[in-house]
Formats: C-alpha cells, sequence, structure tokens
C-alpha cells in the first residue's frame, strides 16, 4: 500500500532528523552544561568544530518532515498544529534563537558578546528537542483529536507528553556525547576522549530509564499503545535496548570507537520506528485518521515518493560528500580564518 | 450567500493579527531568501575573476562576502523554518484543504534547501583546504539550487494566485495534477518576477556598502570592485525586470481584474480609464492623486477603449482592503524601479564615454540609496501581490479568514514574533557592522583572526572563571 510507503518515509525522515539534527541540538547542551569560558574552552571548540558546516544540511530534514506530513496527511497535520499550537511555536522560536545564536557567536569578537549568543544558542538546544518530544507523545498517547478547534494544553502536558520530552532532550544529549567522543578519538584526543564518554555514558543511562518510566507510564495511562510496543514492536524495543547496552560497555571498556556511532544510531532509530509499528495504522492513535483514511489522494502520494527518491539519488550523494570532507577535517570550523 | 459566509467568517477571529504576522516574518525572511536565492552568484562571479585573472582583490571580496553570505543562509535558514511552522500554526484551513496541493512544490522545494544546504556547507567552509577552482565549483550547485528552491516557492505563491490542477469534491481535494500545480498560470511571470528582484536586492544592496565607502574617499581597487561587481550584475537586469514586471501586470489585468482594479484605482468598469500617479483612495474617490487621462486603458490593451475591470465588478466584501496601500506600494514600486534604471546607465554612459567609473559625488549618494530602494522596491512589490489577493488565500476559492487558525492568542504569538524579529534584525545588522569594521580596521590587505567560540587570543581573554550563561 502505498500509504504504508509513505508513512514510511516520514519515519525515515524523522529517524535522519533525531539522528543528524538530534545530535547538533545535543551539542548545544553540551555547550550549556561545559562549565565556566576557560575550563569549557576545549570541549566547546571540539562541539563547533563538528557542528558547524552540518548543521543546516541537519536541520533541513525538519522542513522536509513538516512539508511530507502536511503534504501526505493534511488532515492530520492541521490537527496537530492546531491542538499543540504552543509548543510548536516555542520549538519554532527556539530554533531561530539556536541558529542564529549559533552563527552570531563564530562572528563575534568579545568575549560578553560570545557569551551571550552561545547562552541562546545552547539554552534554545535545550528547550527545542523538549517541546518536539512533548508534541510526539501528545500524538503518540492519543490526545490529539481529528478536528480540534482550539489548542489545549491537555493535549501536550500529559506524564507521557512531558517523559517523551525529557526523552528527547536525554536522546540528543546521548546521541551528541556519542558522536564527539567518536571525534575525539579520531583526533587522538584522549582527554576528550573519556570527557565524552562519561558523558555519553550518562546520557546513555538517563535515556535508557526515562524510555523504561514512559513505558511504565503508558501501561495504565495508554493500554493500546503499551500492548502495540511489547507485541508488534517488541522485536524494536529489544534492539533499542540491546544497542543502548552494547554502546555503554563500548563506551566503558574503549573498545570498536567504529562501532559506537552506527550502534547508537540504530538504538535511536529503533524506538522511532518501534513507536510507528506501535501505533500502526493509526495516524493520530483515538480518533478515525488512519494511514489509509487520513491520506491525500493518489497521485500526490505518488508525488511523495517520487520526491523521496529524487531526494535519494540526489540528496543522498551531496550529503556523504559533506561528510567525508568534513571528516577528513577539510573543512574548516573557522571560515574566515583568512591568512593576510 | 459567499458574501455573508465571508463575513459571519471574519468576525470575532484571528485573520488579522495571523496576517500581519505572516506579513511580519515573510517580509522579514524573502530579504534573506534574496540573498540566498542571488548573493552566491555575485560570490562566484568574484571568485571566478579572482581564480582566472589571479586578482587577489577579487579574491578577498569573494571571502568576505562568503563569510557575510555565512551569516545570512543561517539566518534565512531559521526564519524559513518558521514559515514552515506558520503554515500550519496560523493556517490550519488552508492545509487541511490544499496541503496536499501545496506539498507539490515546496516537496521539490525541499530537495533544492537540502542541495543549497549541504553545499553552502561544503562551500564556505572549504576556503582553506580545497583547491581553488574545486572550491568554485562547489558554489556552483548554490547557484543552481537557489534559483530550483526560488522557481519552487514561487509556484506555491503564484498557485495561490491562479489555482489549479486539482478536482474538488465535497469540499475535499480529489485528484491531483502536480504538473499543472507546479507550472500553474502565474508561475511564468510571477518566478522570474522574484528571481531578478533577488539579484536586484543583492547587486545594488551589496553594491551600495562600496558605494558608501567610495563616497567617504576610498576609491582604491578594492571599493571599486566591490561595487564593480554587484552594481553590473544588478543594473544590466534592470531593464529586463522592467519589462517582466510591465508583462506581469498586464497579465493580472487579465486573470485577477479586481487586484488591478486596486492597483490602479479603478474604481467603475469602463473604458477611457485614466491612470492615477500617487493619491489616496476614499470610499470610491481618489484624493491628490494625478490623474493620467486614458493611460490605464493604455497600458492594459494599447488602446484608450480598452475596457479595464473595476473595484465595483465584485461585492464590497470580495475587495481587497487597504486599496491605498497596494497601489501606493505599487507606485513606489514602479517609481524606484526607475530610480535604480535611472543609476544604471548613468554608470553604462560613463563607461561608455571614459572606461571609468562615474566621479560625481551625486551618481555615488544615488549608488547609495539603490540599494535601500531596491530593497523597498521587491517589499513593496510583495505587498501588492499579497493584500491585493485578499480576502482569498486561494483566489475565488477559499478565503484568508476560513483558512486562518481558530485558535486564540495570535496576537501574543505577533507580539513575540515582532519582538524576536526585531532583536535578530538588530543583531544581524550589528554583526555585519563588527565584521566591515574589523576589516576596515586590518585595511584591504589584513584578513580576521579566527574565532574560536569564549575567548579567541589567550591575551584578550578575562581572567575569570564565569558562568558563560
Amino acid at each position: 500500500m502505498i500509504t504504508d510507503v509513505v508513512g514510511g518515509i516520514l519515519l525515515a525522515g524523522l529517524t535522519l532528523y533525531a539522528a543528524l539534527g538530534g545530535a547538533d541540538f545535543g551539542g548545544g547542551l553540551w555547550d550549556l552544561l561545559a562549565g565556566g569560558d576557560r575550563r569549557g574552552r576545549a570541549p566547546r571548540q571540539l562541539i563547533d568544530d563538528t557542528i558547524t558546516p552540518v548543521w543546516e544540511a541537519n536541520h533541513v530534514w525538519l522542513i522536509f518532515i513538516l512539508v511530507i506530513f502536511w503534504t501526505a496527511f493534511p488532515a492530520a497535520f492541521a490537527a496537530v498544529m492546531t491542538a499543540a499550537a504552543l509548543p510548536l511555536w516555542l520549538a519554532a522560536f527556539g530554533i531561530v534563537l539556536r541558529g542564529s545564536g549559533f552563527a552570531f557567536r563564530k562572528e563575534v569578537e568579545t568575549l560578553a558578546w560570545q557569551r551571550l549568543f552561545g547562552a541562546a544558542f545552547a539554552f534554545s538546544s535545550l528547550i527545542v528537542p523538549f517541546f518536539m518530544g512533548t508534541v510526539i507523545g501528545a500524538i503518540a498517547s492519543g490526545r490529539v483529536p481529528a478536528a480540534p478547534a482550539r489548542a489545549d494544553l491537555a493535549v501536550w502536558t500529559g506524564p507521557a507528553s512531558l517523559l517523551i520530552g525529557a526523552l528527547f532532550v536525554a536522546v540528543c544529549a546521548y546521541l551528541a556525547a556519542v558522536f564527539l567522543t567518536r571525534e575525539a578519538s579520531r583526533r587522538a584526543d584522549h582527554r576528550l576522549r573519556r570527557y565524552f564518554a562519561v558523558r555519553a555514558g550518562l546520557a546513555g543511562a538517563v535515556s535508557g530509564a526515562l524510555a523504561l518510566a514512559t513505558l511504565i507510564e503508558i501501561r495504565s495511562s495508554n493500554p493500546a499503545l503499551f500492548h502495540g510496543l511489547t507485541h508488534r514492536g517488541l522485536a524494536l524495543v529489544i534492539i533499542s535496548a540491546a544497542c543502548g547496552l552494547a554502546v555503554i560497555w563500548l563506551l566503558a571498556t574503549g573498545r570498536g570507537p567504529r562501532a559506537l556511532r552506527p550502534l547508537s544510531v540504530l538504538g535511536v532509530a529503533a524506538v522511532i520506528w518501534g513507536w510507528g509499528a506501535a501505533q500502526y495504522p493509526a495516524l493520530l492513535p483515538g480518533t478515525s485518521l488512519t494511514l489509509a483514511s487520513g491520506a491525500a489522494p493518489h497521485s500526490i502520494l505518488v508525488t511523495v515518493v517520487v520526491v523521496f527518491v529524487a531526494a535519494a539519488v540526489l540528496v543522498g550523494p551531496s550529503f556523504l560528500l559533506l561528510f567525508s570532507l568534513h571528516g577528513r577535517q577539510l573543512l574548516e570550523g573557522e571560515s574566515h580564518a583568512e591568512q593576510g | 450567500m459567499l458574501v455573508t459566509h465571508v463575513l459571519a467568517v471574519a468576525i470575532g477571529q484571528q485573520v488579522v493579527p495571523a496576517r500581519a504576522q505572516m506579513a511580519t516574518t515573510l517580509g522579514f525572511h524573502i530579504i534573506l531568501a534574496c540573498f540566498g536565492i542571488a548573493f552566491p552568484a555575485v560570490v562566484l562571479a568574484a571568485e571566478f575573476r579572482g581564480l582566472s585573472r589571479s586578482d587577489e582583490v577579487a579574491m578577498l571580496l569573494a571571502r568576505r562576502w562568503s563569510q557575510v553570505l555565512g551569516v545570512l543562509v543561517a539566518v534565512g535558514a531559521v526564519t524559513g523554518t518558521v514559515l514552515s511552522f506558520e503554515m500550519g500554526l496560523l493556517w490550519p484551513g488552508l492545509m487541511r484543504t490544499y496541503g496536499a496541493v501545496l506539498g507539490v512544490p515546496f516537496g521539490f522545494e525541499g530537495i533544492f534547501f537540502f542541495l543549497e544546504a549541504i553545499f553552502t556547507g561544503i562551500y564556505l567552509y572549504g576556503w582553506q583546504r580545497l583547491p581553488g577552482w574545486i572550491h568554485f565549483y562547489t558554489g556552483i550547485p548554490i547557484a543552481v539550487t537557489g534559483l530550483g528552491g526560488a522557481v519552487a516557492v514561487m509556484a506555491a505563491n503564484s498557485w495561490m494566485n491562479q489555482p489549479g490542477g486539482f478536482t474538488l469534491s465535497h469540499g475535499k481535494v480529489v485528484a491531483v495534477d502536480p504538473w499543472r500545480v507546479f507550472f500553474n498560470k502565474a508561475t511564468v511571470y510571477e518566478t522570474p518576477h522574484m528571481i531578478l528582484a533577488a539579484y536586484m536586492v543583492v547587486g545594488f544592496g551589496v553594491a551600495a556598502v562600496y558605494a558608501a565607502g567610495i563616497a567617504r574617499g576610498s576609491r582604491d581597487r578594492y571599493h571599486r570592485l566591490g561595487f564593480g561587481i554587484p552594481f553590473t550584475i544588478a543594473a544590466i537586469l534592470t531593464p529586463v525586470q522592467i519589462f517582466v514586471g510591465d508583462t506581469a501586470a498586464r497579465a493580472i489585468a487579465a486573470a485577477q481584474p479586481v487586484k488591478f482594479a486596486a492597483i490602479e484605482y479603478v474604481t467603475r468598469t469602463g473604458r477611457d480609464v485614466p491612470e492615477y500617479l500617487g493619491g489616496f483612495y476614499v470610499n470610491g474617490k481618489v484624493y491628490f492623486g494625478l490623474k493620467i487621462p486614458y493611460a490605464d486603458s493604455l497600458l492594459v490593451g494599447f488602446k484608450p477603449s480598452t475596457k479595464v475591470t473595476g473595484l465595483d465588478s465584485v461585492a464590497p466584501a470580495l475587495r481587497p482592503p487597504a486599496v491605498t496601500l497596494i497601489h501606493l506600494s505599487f507606485d513606489a514600486m514602479i517609481g524606484l524601479a526607475f530610480l535604480l534604471l535611472l543609476a544604471g546607465l548613468w554608470a553604462l554612459w560613463t563607461w561608455w564615454r571614459r572606461r571609468g567609473l562615474p566621479r560625481q559625488r551625486w551618481f555615488w549618494w544615488l549608488a547609495i540609496a539603490c540599494g535601500p530602494a531596491a530593497l523597498i522596491a521587491m517589499e513593496c512589490g510583495w505587498i501588492v501581490t499579497e493584500v491585493g489577493r485578499q480576502p482569498w488565500v486561494v483566489y475565488q476559492l477559499m478565503t484568508t479568514s476560513a483558512a486562518a487558525t481558530t485558535n486564540g492568542g495570535v496576537i501574543d504569538t505577533l507580539t513575540a514574533v515582532i519582538v524576536l524579529y526585531a532583536v535578530l534584525g538588530a543583531a544581524t545588522l550589528v554583526i555585519l557592522r563588527m565584521l566591515a569594521r574589523r576589516w576596515r580596521r586590518g585595511g584591504p590587505d589584513a584578513g580576521p583572526e579566527a574565532g574560536v567560540p569564549y575567548g579567541p587570543p589567550a591575551e584578550h581573554r578575562e581572567p575569570t572563571g564565569r558562568e558563560p550563561a
């Protein structure tokens, strides 16, 4: 069924945004927690280097998700945008602060200005994933009505939504710390490697605890989702837990640095696809909107698939080029390091 | 029935603050979009000159411009994201019915945006380590995808003016022809009009910065080239733009006669219609306008007897609001376009006579004015097309009131947006001023130092351990 394919495309977009964009948000979180400007100088430098040339490209996945969502499932999109308007506004404003704060910080010279823009960047890296998580939580917990007339706090402030918001923050921090550990070990910077390995392990443990807490919470509040996660989505839930434990073990022992990134991403992807499998075929659980009943006309779904294939063919190799140049350190963190 | 429906929906709703918010965010973002569309080509023009003629000054300009591009692209990326959110947050009614249709152009826009962001990352940060021509070629996709993205977004906007390519049944879109959505009737003139506008905004805007330097007496090669490259591009495109705009106006007279009637103060449908320059429109009468008999009929059909549709052709509720604003914006756009044309012709004349830039002080004041003039003209054009389409969001199919959110509190997000964007705009300008000052301090040969977050050179850092936030 083409509606399932398009649903899968949407999940794939979410996965890529979570893995790539999520790590960039997490970088901002570690920037926020890096301490005073003397102590935090080295980790901040590494964070800055790794995010700089790629964050805008990673950010485009969000636009991609929004466009595919409204194109393929317009009624559900309008419902989410109406019912959960407040967290979405806050996320949008946070995105403005984060992107501009990050770009401005690089260009200013004085410490006071750098602190100001750095604070905007780092603080908004905390709030954006949190509010986005509450919106996903609102959908998953079946609190978004099919045709809401007004926004409602109750939609996204349920315990499950708040837990998922916190989970998003923790997962971003986890992914970022894992990526930064890998980057530090590639640069043979052992102090920073240890610095981020400890943090990756902590964030991984917190993520796991929050995931478990969410599962326990929905067991009573949302039996349908719980049933989905423990039946159809069970394999994915187990994969996710296994990946998380494996990453923590690798971090603790310092083995297999190359496996860190793929395993951490796989673990996060498994959570997202587990959620998708659990609520399939519902689009907005608790309403009559399913992938099939909420979908746009057939020709539009075909167009979405064509766009996705075109994106995979054109954007995929371009991303690989960007990441490989970045990985080989051919892209300098500071564009303006002119040799006068 | 439709009229009463329009009135009923408009009362007590969020459509006015929602429109104000969309206008604020779009009006802000469009400036950055212009730089996203056109600035890469200008930077590449300088780099091409630098590489092919081993021109150090052109290379320096290209590097500095690409640094400015980096700042503007970042701000443009996030303000563009706000617009994507606003499509749903402000206009859920539009998206519920037409989201699938609007998704066609925006889907393709997504691909262009991806490629643009990826190659921007490579180009901006590849200056040091990528070899010269390789670096140049990594910039080409940015300029090309900038055009592609503009075509896609303009396809969406022009579809709202000339909707087509879909079948409605009981208020639901049941079938869509993506080609006819993308290549709708209005996109033929709207798209080139906007792309040319972007090149003019960037060309005249960047040139104005160096014109200011020249007006202050810095007539070195750095300033002359910094003025010459962008100004030449913009000045060449100006007459083309005037021709495209003229064609667009005639197409609008045919396809959206009520918008055209608002633009030209045509109260009643008729022949021998005069043209008004300036003036205010109050209750069907024009005050303080300069009236040129027959001119409007002549412009539309090249004959005084050409019939022009007036505002009286539709019920008052279906006429655009703020007719005076539409008309004066249109006049300002045209007037400023001719000012820009004059500046280009002046430079051309001097070049033809003695292969140099004008020496008259007046020219440089004019060239400085061209920067804001091109920007204002572009914004005025958007006011004309967007306010002129009202009360429709999708022309003759969906009113803006029906599209607007039913949520309260738009006035709050509007306030937040105004504050946030005022700060963002001010910060962007401050950053660009800082860059300029740093470059000026170093002179044309010196570059700025590498930036390290939280305290670049050790000796300048404050000896405190305070938290950064």
